[in-house]
């Protein structure tokens, strides 16, 4: 068959999913809402952050939730040149893996940072959130981590 | 090796069989993909579709992005009178796991397996971040690059490995590919030469990624006196395991693989002689994560399809390496190999398959 | 201690929108009779093994599992197996309740499929009631089911219950 007898059709896929957070992680939600940071305490005392239900490593559940941040150390970084159209900034940025000041896991995020010189894992960032009008009980809150003391 | 490892019935990759691996298939739909490679794994030991006693498929509906999808590719099978039949949202080889789990029980003794899935008719970037936390990560669309190259940067800043590591895999594996016929990048490139690439997501260059594919494969599993008529030389499962990790991606070690290492454990990897490994690692630094995790040393080679980073169909990719495995020791060329399949971001979940040649 | 009081409540519900884009394409069989329908042509595919004819095709036999290559061009005549009457107003609906929906099984065919029937009142249709497709203008012909306007009675005696019971 010739290839112009194949049809083809753009197609698109919508799911409007709203899911419910449960204590722990809306807890961690309306703390970034109000600006703050809070992880949970794992059953052997590591606070895991962002907080799940259960200690992700024992499974057991998890205690009482504790301030953290929200400064932190970078522990792995990747540069992303051309951010996709989905990515939270869209100027070039870095991902990277946080563990914020009291925490013992890492929380994905993305820097923004003037270039990939500017950042290596070890280096200390803070949370840029968004103006408390804009924030709505989600990851975008932080709208991205900056360099400490660097220009952001 | 736990009891449960020791105490295996006996059950042989008895057929395999996989498209050629292509950027696009651009004509035929999933169905139409499928017929020829489950008539290549009946055919070449036989046998036809009322031969075996179960049917058990590996895809994912998010590829087409239309429900159902695993259903209406049984119409390749052909499953009038009703089958006996199950799925699973995973690659391939865990739709092979859940068939050796059922021979195991002794009612049954042979199966079907196949895997298909069309990287190329939506974005990957966007399609694998559904795979993630649904609360924390999916909805900063971190796509699976990106994530990769975070998992490369700690293990460059471990000190386990650098950029020139990663070259030379790639290197490797598409040099080997040029002798399999089904591969879709395979080339000689030097390591040098690679490392001139730009980068997509640093640390990552071009060449560390594996490549988008269309793709399709089957096996046929036999046990008891099916196993023996249906080969000269079967390959029989010896240990076979998997195991998976937190779903925290920052709650991690990403240098390293314990869901591999303990499936490797179970599965009794380090009973024997390793002579081939045919692991799936769908990003270049990720193959040394895993030779590590599954205990492998130099004398071990590795991947001599060519591996994910010369075909990558998605849900097949990892039961394509049972395949290839299985097909070393059918030729002689191996006593003893090590399969492995890799799920979820970073090497998340890992399956890991040991294979010999026996009378 | 996180769930400091504030006006808005603490959060418990996160919005996680989904949307994504793909190039479809029906395949070989399929878009034979999508090609079909653009000429006003109903085209299906007959099984090399059992000789049973699929419209539409997904390009296999469902019951032998071999390609079904031989290209078969139907009429446009078929008769009514079942059907229910739609009385319910759902999102999207394009057509006035109540209306009838029928699985019809083409002549030659062995597969039924699901279309519209208009110019009869809905109290009037039965199961076996003999129905013919209506297309929309020629210059308004697509390669899709929309090329169907509907289906309506075409005036022949309803068939035997025997010769579609298969199809149920």
């Amino acid at each position: 068959m010739a290839d112009s007898e194949v049809l083809h059709a753009e197609h698109r896929l919508e799911y409007p999913y709203s899911r419910s957070t449960g204590p722990v992680i809306g807890a961690f939600l309306t703390a970034l809402r109000d600006g703050r940071f809070v992880g949970a305490t794992g059953s052997d005392g590591r606070v895991i952050v962002p907080p799940t239900e259960y200690d992700p490593i024992t499974s057991d559940d998890v205690g009482e939730l504790v301030e953290v941040g929200p400064g932190g150390v970078v522990e792995s970084w990747a540069w992303v040149s051309h951010p996709l159209r989905k990515h939270p900034l869209q100027s070039p940025f870095a991902w990277a893996l946080i563990t914020l000041d009291g925490a013992n896991t890492a929380m994905l995020h993305a820097v923004d940072a003037p270039g990939p010189d500017a950042l290596a894992t070890g280096t200390r960032v803070t949370a840029r959130f968004r103006p408390e009008a804009e924030r709505i009980g989600a990851m975008a809150d932080v709208e991205a981590f900056v360099v400490e003391g660097g220009a952001s | 090796m736990s009891a449960a490892a020791r105490a295996v019935r006996p059950v042989s990759i008895a057929s395999f069989a996989q498209s050629q691996n292509v950027r696009k298939d651009d004509e035929r739909n999933e169905v139409e993909g499928l017929m020829p490679v489950i008539a290549e794994v009946f055919g070449n030991i036989g046998i036809t579709k009322d031969d075996v006693d179960f049917i058990c498929s590996g895809s994912t509906d998010y590829l087409i992005g239309g429900p159902f999808s695993f259903v209406m590719a049984l119409d390749a099978v052909g499953v009038w009178p009703p089958r006996s039949e199950s799925h699973v949202e995973m690659d391939g080889a865990w739709a092979l796991y859940e068939a050796w789990v059922l021979l195991q029980e002794g009612e049954i003794d042979a199966a079907l397996v196949y895997s298909f899935g069309r990287s190329s008719l939506g974005d990957l970037s966007e399609i694998l971040t559904l795979q993630l936390d649904p609360y924390y990560e999916a909805p900063m669309w971190p796509d699976i690059v990106s994530l990769s190259a975070l998992q490369a940067r700690a293990l460059i800043d471990s000190g386990k490995a650098t950029e020139a590591d990663f070259a030379a895999v790639a290197s490797r594996s598409r040099r080997d590919a040029l002798s399999n016929p089904k591969s879709q990048v395979a080339n000689d490139i030097a390591p040098e030469v690679l490392l001139q690439d730009d980068y997509v997501v640093a640390p990552l260059r071009r060449h560390t990624l594996p490549p988008i594919t269309d793709g399709a494969a089957a096996v046929v599993l036999a046990a008891g006196d099916k196993a023996t008529a249906w080969s000269d030389r079967p390959v029989w499962i010896t240990g076979f395991d998997h195991r998976i990790e937190t779903h925290s991606l920052g709650a991690r070690d990403l240098t390293t693989s314990p869901s591999t290492a303990k499936a490797a454990e179970v599965a009794g990897v380090a009973a024997g002689k390793v002579d081939v490994a045919e692991i799936h690692a769908p990003f270049a630094h990720q193959e040394l994560i895993l030779a590590e995790a599954l205990g492998l040393d130099d004398s071990v080679a590795i991947n001599p399809s060519g591996g994910a980073l010369a075909a990558n169909p998605l849900m097949s990719a990892g039961l394509i390496r049972i395949g290839e495995a299985a097909e070393r020791i059918r030729s002689g060329a191996a006593d003893r190999a090590v399969a492995h399949a890799t799920s979820g971001p970073c090497l998340q979940q890992n399956l890991v398959c040991v294979l010999e040649g026996g009378a | 201690m996180a769930d400091e009081t504030t006006d808005q409540g603490p959060v418990t519900t996160l919005a996680t929108p989904i949307r994504l884009d793909f190039d479809f394409t029906p395949g070989v069989a399929q878009s034979k009779f999508l090609r079909g329908l653009e000429r006003g042509e109903f085209h299906g595919q007959r099984c090399s093994v059992c000789g049973k004819v699929y419209v539409p095709s997904r390009g296999s036999c469902p019951t032998d599992g071999v390609p079904t290559t031989e290209d078969v061009l139907l009429g446009n005549a078929g008769t009514v197996t079942t059907y229910c009457v739609v009385n319910v107003p759902f999102a999207g609906q394009s057509i006035e309740i109540p209306y009838i929906c029928a699985q019809i099984l083409l002549d030659g065919a062995n597969l039924s499929f699901m279309g519209l029937l208009q110019e009869i009142p809905t109290d009037q249709i039965r199961m076996g009631m003999r129905v013919e497709a209506v297309w929309v203008d020629e210059s308004d012909l697509t390669p899709s089911l929309a090329s169907v306007r509907y289906f309506r009675p075409n005036g022949e005696p309803d068939a035997d219950y025997d010769t579609y019971k298969e199809y149920l």
